[in-house]
């Protein structure tokens, strides 16, 4: 018996991993009926993986049985893989027991399409609902729905899941439906609107009614998948741009495509693409955080992310026009936009000046790179950059290879390997 | 060392000048005493209450402190002037109270951070900064362009860090009379603050967290949580205290999440100096997932058409 769960524990874990999306936080279960678990606001990364990933979650599939073939899927009907699934039991068993340890901040529950959609999302409500209504569970519960399931099980399905996420999986149709013949665009924005709907309409009832069940409170998110497919940069900062805006997502999580298959319709590679897969994610950053608009950072003209230099450093070199900013007297929109300047420091600038007049070296202290931001920056002409003076690529060259340079040994690597390759 | 009960400064020490002649050349609050009387060395008894009772008295002696140190281990210079103070729980109270004259709940709380954070300078810059605030009448917590803001701000920070890090990495044992027992090492003081988010969290399970370097825990018995005290006997580890019997099926879980830990590692992705970033060395003694084993489990290999290799019989 021991040996079997664990056997069904290596093969549904190892089938998980490839979801990005390991996040924790937003939920707003308290633990008020003294059962187990609480989930309020912050999430928790209790282990991380050996490639630096965050492990918050309880992340697996209830099985790895599936009728689908998707050319990127590990599960897809046509590998010849190890095959195992879960009872209801054994899921629910896992999480409590995980969770009494401190290993694990919840559970993310999965699965490969087995039967139909709806048997396969009614297995994982009845775990999620198993959870909170016999074992007084208020941990975190993020739920994967399944493509094709019915509206009545997704909406059951919030009201125990603090979290719900349908991947999109490529950021094209075309793509989708060359890489995964039995799925369509429709069959994935349809229950994105239905959350979507759910979520707007509970916290309606909220502010007019006392009680009203809780439905997803951290969200909804979703996966795409970067480099099994032709898209530009562009393309994929679209989709994303129109997700939020559209669709509300609390976040899009980026997946650079490893290669899981001999497919001859995917591109054989041998390395996924981490460097482009974190410049996506600065992008997204900088959409959410950041105050950019998605046609500010690419445009037709420039339409894939500069592997070399981020996206903010990127868009100033291309608007040098605007800087030099002076952190004594800008608003903060414009501080943030200054290279090596983040959220934080952006927020210690404004806070700090009111006490006194800044200078580089305060700066210094408070968190600025001054490598990146000195370029751009003046402090009541203290500091008087020459940025008027340089050329986009002189500015580029001093910051990737002058003094103090210093970088990741990640896109170092990365890029020496672009280089031997062309 | 100076055995003698300490004397507070006569009135002439303290500066007590004739009213008219309090002058006015710094900005400062009406109330707030000019230290004018020889700074003393303060020592204290290692509680956060005796640091608010020296900070009551230097203002009440108007004598600034050279040094304030606990005493177990404090070190007298050869000219140092010092001056003991027992904690006085009324005086502490006065200063507590009387912080959110001149900052909000969480700047003060803040202090108490520091406090906890052990750095060896901390009980001197809590004065400079209280001083600091009480002078310019105003909450200071975000003049960054001050050294001593942006110290308070870096060690209240480096200790929520370790803080979080202590709700992430305990790892409970279940005994066979249903105690989840934990051991922790954390470089800071953390246990207090911990303890609202294991006494939410874990309220249908009685729970003990062990503080090994400093010999204290906290102690969950369905009820309420409760700091217990521990000396261990000689020749008796820390650890043994709660380890009588694990639950039977405790070495299942923890093969299980090791089992766990190994399979959701993406090889194709490695990059151990990020996870080290992340996972510092010195927090995996106490890591179950972290601990040797005899097997290490590695990566299916389900991505390419089977070959004789990867082909394991049913």
């Amino acid at each position: 018996m021991n040996e079997r769960i664990q056997e069904k524990l290596s093969i549904l874990a190892d089938a998980a991993k490839y979801d990005a999306s390991c996040s924790s936080s937003g939920g707003k279960r308290k633990n008020e009926n003294k059962g187990l678990g609480n989930s309020e606001g912050m999430g928790i990364c209790h282990s991380y993986t050996e490639d630096g990933r965050c492990v918050s979650l309880l992340k697996i599939l209830l099985t790895n049985h599936c009728i689908f073939d998707c050319a990127y899927c590990v599960s897809r009907r046509s590998n010849d893989v190890k095959r195992a699934a879960f009872t209801v039991d054994e899921v629910v068993d896992l999480t409590i027991n995980f969770y009494r340890r401190n290993y694990i901040e919840g559970l993310f529950l999965s699965s490969g399409i087995f039967s139909s959609p709806d048997y396969t999302m009614e297995r994982l409500v009845r775990i999620a609902k198993k959870l909170r209504t016999e074992h007084k569970f208020n941990g975190y519960i993020h739920v994967k729905t399944i493509p094709g399931a019915s509206e009545e099980l997704i909406q059951e399905a919030g009201l125990y899941a603090d979290r719900l996420s349908v991947n999109i999986e490529l950021p094209s149709e075309l793509a989708l439906t060359t890489l995964a013949p039995e799925k369509n665009y429709q069959e994935i924005l349809t229950p994105m609107a239905q959350i979507r709907d759910g979520i707007i309409q509970n916290k309606e009832e909220k502010a007019l009614f006392k009680k009203v069940p809780a439905f997803a409170t951290a969200g909804q998110s979703t996966q795409l998948i970067v480099g099994a497919s032709t898209e530009t940069d562009l393309q994929i900062i679209k989709l994303t741009d129109s997700l939020y805006q559209g669709y509300g997502l609390k976040r899009v999580y980026y997946s650079g495509y490893i290669p899981v298959t001999d497919d001859a319709r995917l591109p054989q590679v041998t390395q996924p693409p981490v460097i482009r897969e974190h410049r996506l994610y600065q992008t997204d950053w900088l959409m959410r955080f950041y105050g950019f608009q998605a046609d500010e950072i690419l445009d037709p003209a420039h339409p894939h992310l500069d592997l070399e230099i981020d996206p903010k450093l990127a868009w100033a070199l291309r608007n040098r026009h605007v800087f030099p900013v002076d952190v004594n007297t800008a608003e903060y929109e414009m501080i943030l936009r200054i290279p090596g300047v983040g959220t934080r420091s952006a927020k210690r600038i404004v806070a700090a000046r009111r006490f006194a007049t800044l200078n580089l070296e305060t700066l210094r202290q408070l968190g600025v790179v001054l490598k990146r931001a000195k370029f751009f920056l003046t402090c009541q002409g203290e500091h008087q950059p020459i940025i008027g003076e340089l050329s986009e690529q002189q500015v580029r060259r001093q910051i990737l290879f002058g003094a103090g340079s210093v970088r990741s040994a990640l896109v170092t690597q990365q890029l020496d390997l672009f280089a031997q390759a062309s | 060392m100076d055995t003698s009960p300490p004397q507070p400064p006569s009135p002439a020490e303290r500066g007590a000048a004739p009213e008219g002649a309090r002058e006015v050349n710094q900005p400062r609050r009406v109330g707030v005493p000019v230290l004018t009387a020889p700074p003393r060395d303060y020592t204290y008894d290692g509680t956060f209450e005796g640091l608010l009772t020296v900070l009551f008295t230097v203002y009440d002696w108007r004598a600034a402190p050279s040094s304030i140190q606990p005493e177990a281990t404090a070190q007298t210079g050869l000219f140092a002037q010092p001056a003991h103070r027992e904690t006085n729980e009324a005086q502490a109270a006065r200063v507590w109270d009387g912080l959110l004259k001149t900052m909000d709940r969480e700047a003060r709380a803040r202090l108490y951070h520091v406090f906890l954070s052990e750095d060896a300078g901390r009980e001197l810059l809590i004065f400079r900064y209280v001083d600091l605030a009480l002078r310019m009448a105003r909450d200071i917590s975000e003049n960054y362009a001050s050294a001593d803001v942006r110290r308070i701000q870096r060690l209240a920070q480096q200790l929520f860090r370790e803080k979080h890090r202590m709700e992430a990495f305990v790892r409970f044992e279940k005994t066979q009379d249903e105690l989840f027992h934990a051991t922790i090492e954390p470089d800071m003081d953390v246990l207090p603050l911990i303890a609202a988010h294991f006494t939410k969290r874990y309220a249908d399970q009685r729970w003990l967290i062990y503080d090994r370097r400093r010999h204290y825990g906290l102690y969950y018995d369905l009820t309420r949580t409760d700091v217990v005290q521990f000396e261990p006997a000689a020749g008796q580890k820390a650890t043994d205290i709660s380890a009588t019997v694990l639950d039977e099926r405790e070495p299942l879980f923890r093969l299980l999440w090791q089992t766990y830990f190994d399979h959701v590692n993406i090889p194709e992705r490695k990059n151990l100096k990020l996870h080290r970033r992340h996972m510092p060395l010195r927090y995996w003694r106490y890591l179950s997932e972290k601990q040797p084993r005899e097997q290490r489990f590695v990566s299916i290999d389900n991505k390419r058409p089977p070959t004789d290799a990867n082909l394991r019989p049913e």
